[in-house]
């Protein structure tokens, strides 16, 4: 198995969470998308944790998965915040920032 | 079984879960329908879960399946549902500028995949490595990554106790 | 050489060496009088009677030591002059053929220096100036005490006396003077307190063209002087009098130089001592206060030309040949002689007193200048010292005159008639001063005017001893008709007491002092009478407090039994010069006679009728009395010429002895003719006879010589001159002025319009709009879209790997 076939996989899957991030309308795909990307680091984690006999790919992957928990937890936590307030969970609409 | 047969048997395997991967995660981001692309994640991650399970991570694989997909997704889909996402196709779940995304996409997956194969070309994986002993990863956890072990379980902390804050009714 | 001498000794005596503070003393009275004179009790007169007392004090200090200065240097002892170290020749006298030379004392102090040419200010006395200060300051001290009474009252009196004293300082600084320059500043100083004081009662207008036609004759003439002085500088290279003496004397001067600066000094001259023809500003200057004309215009100020001369004679004596074999005519005699006739005949058409007064001093100014011209130098320095006296005393007499007898007239023939038996001493005074003016002999004017004519004799100028006779015969001639009509016949106008005339405008109290409407009725000098006087009002309560003295009527036409000036006083109409004060007296105010003046009028006319008495003589030649000669003519061939001095006979003076007389009996017969009642036929001749008639208006019109000078004269050059300024001011001037603030707007409304509003404005609001267009366009990068945010993120982050792998590659 070549390394860079991880690897590629991991940054295909990585662009793919990127194009889902800028280009979904609802919160939660977003996040999804966010999901995405974060395996995708897995990925390339574990890829190179193999190749290099190193066992901190594996730490840092699972600390990773904790991590995600955690923050798909208060990102839809507030995902659900928001529709409460705004009956709406549209990115578009979401631009009281705007400045 | 000679090696090189599981050689070929584990490319064979990674070459059909990748696809799969792909296919999924781009269902993901382009399926209309909210659930769909819950369940498309779903399979996304028993893809990566798989993955890791070829690349000598077991442990990993199996706590990728119980948090990501027993845990992540079903918070996902209770969120899609809480959320009330209309069930079914939607007319347009993507915003207006979404055509930004694909070039930038792209040019990242060019960028990327130049730089992975121009720098990692040719490098292969160690063949017969043992896959990674649950002890030998606690070793590692609590002992040189005992604190941000500990950083860890305060952020879960935090995050379960933010979760419940921020979204309680009263 | 001459430097030697102008530093004189330090040994000359106190009063000699400070005769400097003779000037200064009434320069600085001048000043305190000007700034706290109101505040004084007698409203600065105090100070200017003090600081000519103070003079007095002093010149009589330098007269006796200069005196004394003399008679040791003829006596030989030079002890008093020995200075210490310098040179030898630092002694008071000068050892030369003629005698003794008594010098100077001069000092000078250097205030401006400018490339080696030193402007100085100093001292310089000699005979000369001794008899000058002495007389200056005499002379100024009288008038001033005179002028107490006088002018009591009047709306200036403060600066009256301010102006008395400052001319006072400007006739002793030039009368010190060390040299041209300080001589000039004294000169110019006595112009203008001359406007000054003519000008006194401005208000009316006929004063102030008076004033204005007295300082520009004179100043007319002192281009001359200005012209004299440099050419005098540029031909010998300095200013001091002394010096100048010096290089006139020692043939170090071209002749022709002389004679242009002599010509060119005495045109100055002319100017100020009235001289033809630029004589005709003296008799307007009697628009003045009486005082005035005694003190400036008779003894004092109108002999500074006189002076003049007679201190820079050897400029004019080598300069116009004075004394030189074969000369007959000269520049100066010549001009004094033509004014002494013209200003007599003058004399004779006068109605007012003081212009025959004021004819008279011309005439004897005339006198005086003959008598430098003819190389008379003693007796016509001798003159100015007894004409002073006795002229000063005439008019002080004219003054009490209208003060006391004729209610502020000066008309002989309308107001004044028979008043000797009222005012006997004015009179007495009067009659003695005229005799002296005549010539009569033993009164000082013949010993110094019949020196003049003498002289004119000896020296060959034969035509001015004839002119000299016939100035003498008509002197006397037209001073009796002056004495008959003031003092003898029948009392006319105001003297007999009668006060009908029109209404006068300007009052001869001041309507407009301050206290005029005090209610208190005391004091006959009650400005408040005045005032109802002046506004013809009835003043009810005075009349009945003063019914004993005389009613007090208004306008109404009273004859008065009394010949007091106890009436209302409403007279208008004639010429009044002199506005001094109300004076309608009580009779308790006459000094020795009751109806004459009071005594501070009466005294200082009394003491100087005295001194025209025995002035003479200081140099009576007919008792061999030389004093004035010895004390105060300089002898030297090299500071002074020599002169020929005529012995004094009895036969000599036969001529103008008769001439004076026989003017006496004519002038009395022709008086008594024309002013009598009684038919004659001289009466109306003028009217008669055509050919007197237009003699007559000749002379009453001055011979034309005012309507020559304003109208023709000064008409033709300043008419154009007045118009083409006039051109100037409108088409020129102005038009750049307009020009200038037209293109001033202009030139800002364009500047508003282009830079200010487009340019700078525009900068201003360029730069705004820019920040908040760069804001605007920048804005929509943050805008509140996650999704737009995660692009940014990431678009960055891919072009940021681009270009980080394409660096490495």
């Amino acid at each position: 198995m070549l390394l860079n076939q991880f690897l590629l996989l991991g940054a295909v899957l990585f662009c793919t969470g990127v194009y889902g991030v800028i280009a979904r309308k609802n919160a939660v795909m977003v996040l999804m998308s966010i999901e995405l990307i974060l395996n995708s680091v897995n990925i390339n984690l574990l890829a190179f944790s193999l190749f290099n006999q190193n066992i901190d790919g594996n730490v840092f992957a699972l600390f990773i998965i904790a991590v995600a928990a955690a923050e798909v937890g208060v990102g839809l936590a507030l995902v659900l915040l928001v529709y409460r307030n705004r009956r709406s969970i549209a990115l578009d609409e979401l631009s009281e920032m705007k400045g | 079984m000679v090696a090189s047969d599981i050689q070929v048997a584990q490319n064979i395997g990674f070459g059909i879960i990748a696809v799969t991967m792909i296919v999924a995660a781009i269902g993901v981001v382009t399926n209309r329908n909210v659930v769909h692309a819950a369940l498309s994640l779903v399979v996304v991650m028993a893809g990566a879960a798989a993955q890791y399970i070829l690349l000598a991570a077991e442990f990993v694989a199996v706590t990728q399946v119980l948090v990501y997909i027993g845990a992540v997704m079903v918070l996902f889909l209770f969120g899609v549902m809480l959320t009330r996402a209309r069930l079914g196709r939607e007319a347009d779940l993507n915003n207006k500028n979404f055509v930004i995304g694909i070039p930038v996409a792209l040019i990242m997956l060019g960028v990327m995949g130049w730089a992975l194969i121009d720098g990692f070309h040719g490098q292969k994986m160690p063949t017969n490595a043992a896959p990674v002993t649950t002890k030998a990863l606690s070793d590692a956890i609590f002992a040189p990554y005992l604190v941000p072990f500990w950083a860890l379980s305060f952020l879960l902390l935090i995050a379960v106790v933010g979760a419940i804050v921020l979204a309680r009714k009263d | 050489m001459f430097q030697l001498f102008s530093a004189d000794t330090g040994h000359a005596g106190w009063f000699l060496e400070h005769a400097w503070l003779i000037p200064v003393v009434p320069g600085v009275a001048f000043w305190v009088i000007i700034l706290f004179g109101k505040r004084l009790p007698m409203k600065g007169s105090e100070v200017g009677l003090l600081s000519m007392a103070t003079s007095l004090v002093l010149a009589a200090g330098t007269a006796y030591q200069w005196i004394q200065r003399v008679d040791d240097a003829s006596s030989g002892e030079s002890g008093r002059g020995v200075a210490h170290g310098a040179s030898t020749l630092l002694h008071s006298a000068l050892e030369t053929e003629h005698g003794v030379y008594t010098q100077p004392v001069i000092k000078s102090w250097t205030w401006w220096q400018s490339g080696g040419l030193k402007f100085s200010i100093g001292q310089h006395v000699d005979g000369l100036s001794v008899m000058l200060l002495l007389l200056v300051a005499f002379i100024s001290l009288l008038v001033q005490i005179y002028s107490l009474e006088y002018v009591r009252g009047d709306r200036r009196y403060t600066h009256f006396f301010a102006a008395l004293t400052l001319f006072s300082a400007g006739m002793l600084v030039m009368v010190v003077a060390e040299n041209m320059v300080q001589l000039i500043l004294g000169w110019e100083i006595m112009g203008l307190c001359s406007f000054m004081l003519i000008g006194h009662w401005w208000e009316e207008e006929a004063n102030s063209r008076a004033a204005l036609k007295a300082f520009f004759t004179v100043r007319v003439g002192d281009v001359g002087l200005l012209v004299g002085t440099a050419i005098l500088f540029g031909a010998m290279g300095t200013f001091s009098i002394q010096g100048i003496s010096l290089k006139a004397l020692d043939g170090s001067t071209s002749h022709t130089v002389l004679l242009m600066a002599s010509i060119a000094l005495f045109i100055a001259c002319i100017g100020k001592s009235g001289q033809f023809p630029l004589h005709t500003w003296l008799p307007d200057a009697m628009a003045g206060p009486t005082p005035v004309s005694s003190l400036l215009h008779s003894s004092t100020m109108v002999v500074g030309g006189v002076f003049l001369v007679a201190r820079l004679y050897p400029v004019f004596h080598t300069g116009f040949d004075i004394n030189a074999a074969g000369q007959h005519f000269n520049f100066i005699s010549v001009i004094g002689g033509i004014t002494i006739v013209i200003a007599a005949l003058l004399a004779f058409v006068q109605n007012d007193i003081k212009k025959v007064l004021a004819y008279s001093t011309v005439s004897q100014l005339g006198y005086m200048m003959m008598g430098l011209g003819v190389g008379a130098w003693v007796p016509a320095v001798f003159h100015i010292f007894t004409h002073a006296f006795f002229k000063c005393c005439l008019f002080l007499c004219a003054g009490s005159v209208s003060h006391t007898g004729s209610h502020h007239s000066f008309d002989m023939k309308k107001d004044m008639g028979g008043l000797f038996k009222k005012m006997p001493v004015t009179g007495v005074c009067w009659i003695v001063s005229t005799l002296a003016l005549c010539g009569v002999p033993f009164v000082s004017g013949f010993f110094s005017k019949d020196e003049i004519i003498d002289n004119a004799h000896n020296n060959h100028y034969a035509v001015f001893w004839i002119i000299g006779l016939g100035g003498a015969f008509l002197t006397t001639a037209y001073m009796t008709r002056a004495t008959y009509l003031t003092f003898f016949g029948t009392p006319r106008g105001a003297a007999a007491g009668e006060h009908a005339h029109v209404a006068h405008s300007g009052t001869e109290d001041d309507p407009l002092d301050a206290d005029a409407l005090s209610p208190e009725p005391a004091d006959v000098h009650d400005p408040a009478f005045a005032m109802a006087r002046a506004l013809d009002i009835e003043a009810p309560d005075y009349a009945v407090a003063r019914a004993p003295a005389g009613s007090h009527g208004t306008v109404a036409l009273l004859r008065e039994e009394e010949l007091v000036a106890a009436a209302a006083h409403d007279h208008g109409g004639h010429a009044h010069d002199d506005h001094a004060h109300d004076d309608h007296h009580a009779p308790a105010h006459g000094f020795i006679v009751k109806t004459d003046s009071p005594a501070l009028l009466t005294v200082p006319i009394m003491i100087l009728a005295f001194l025209a008495v025995i002035s003479g003589y200081l140099n009576a030649a007919p008792f061999k009395i030389e004093k004035f000669n010895e004390w105060v003519a300089p002898v030297s061939g090299v500071f002074f010429p020599e002169l020929a001095h005529a012995t004094f006979k009895w036969v000599n003076a036969l001529p103008s002895v008769l001439l004076v007389a026989a003017g006496f009996a004519v002038s009395l017969f022709v008086c008594k003719a024309i002013y009598n009642e009684a038919p004659s036929a001289l009466k109306g001749l003028t009217r008669r006879s055509r050919i007197l008639g237009a003699l007559h208006a000749f002379l009453v019109n001055k011979y034309y010589l005012d309507f020559l000078y304003e109208n023709v004269i000064v008409h033709a050059i300043a008419h154009p001159i007045a118009q083409g300024a006039y051109w100037i001011n409108q088409n020129v001037i102005d038009k750049i002025v307009n020009e200038v603030g037209i293109n001033g707007r202009k030139s800002g409304q364009w500047v508003y319009r282009n830079v200010d509003q487009r340019v700078v404005d525009g900068a201003v609001n360029g730069s705004g709009t820019v920040a908040r267009e760069t804001g605007g366009a920048l804005r929509p990068v943050q805008s509140g879209k996650i999704n737009q945010y995660g692009a940014l993120l990431f678009g960055a982050a891919a072009i940021g790997a681009l270009v980080l792998v394409i660096v490495n590659t």
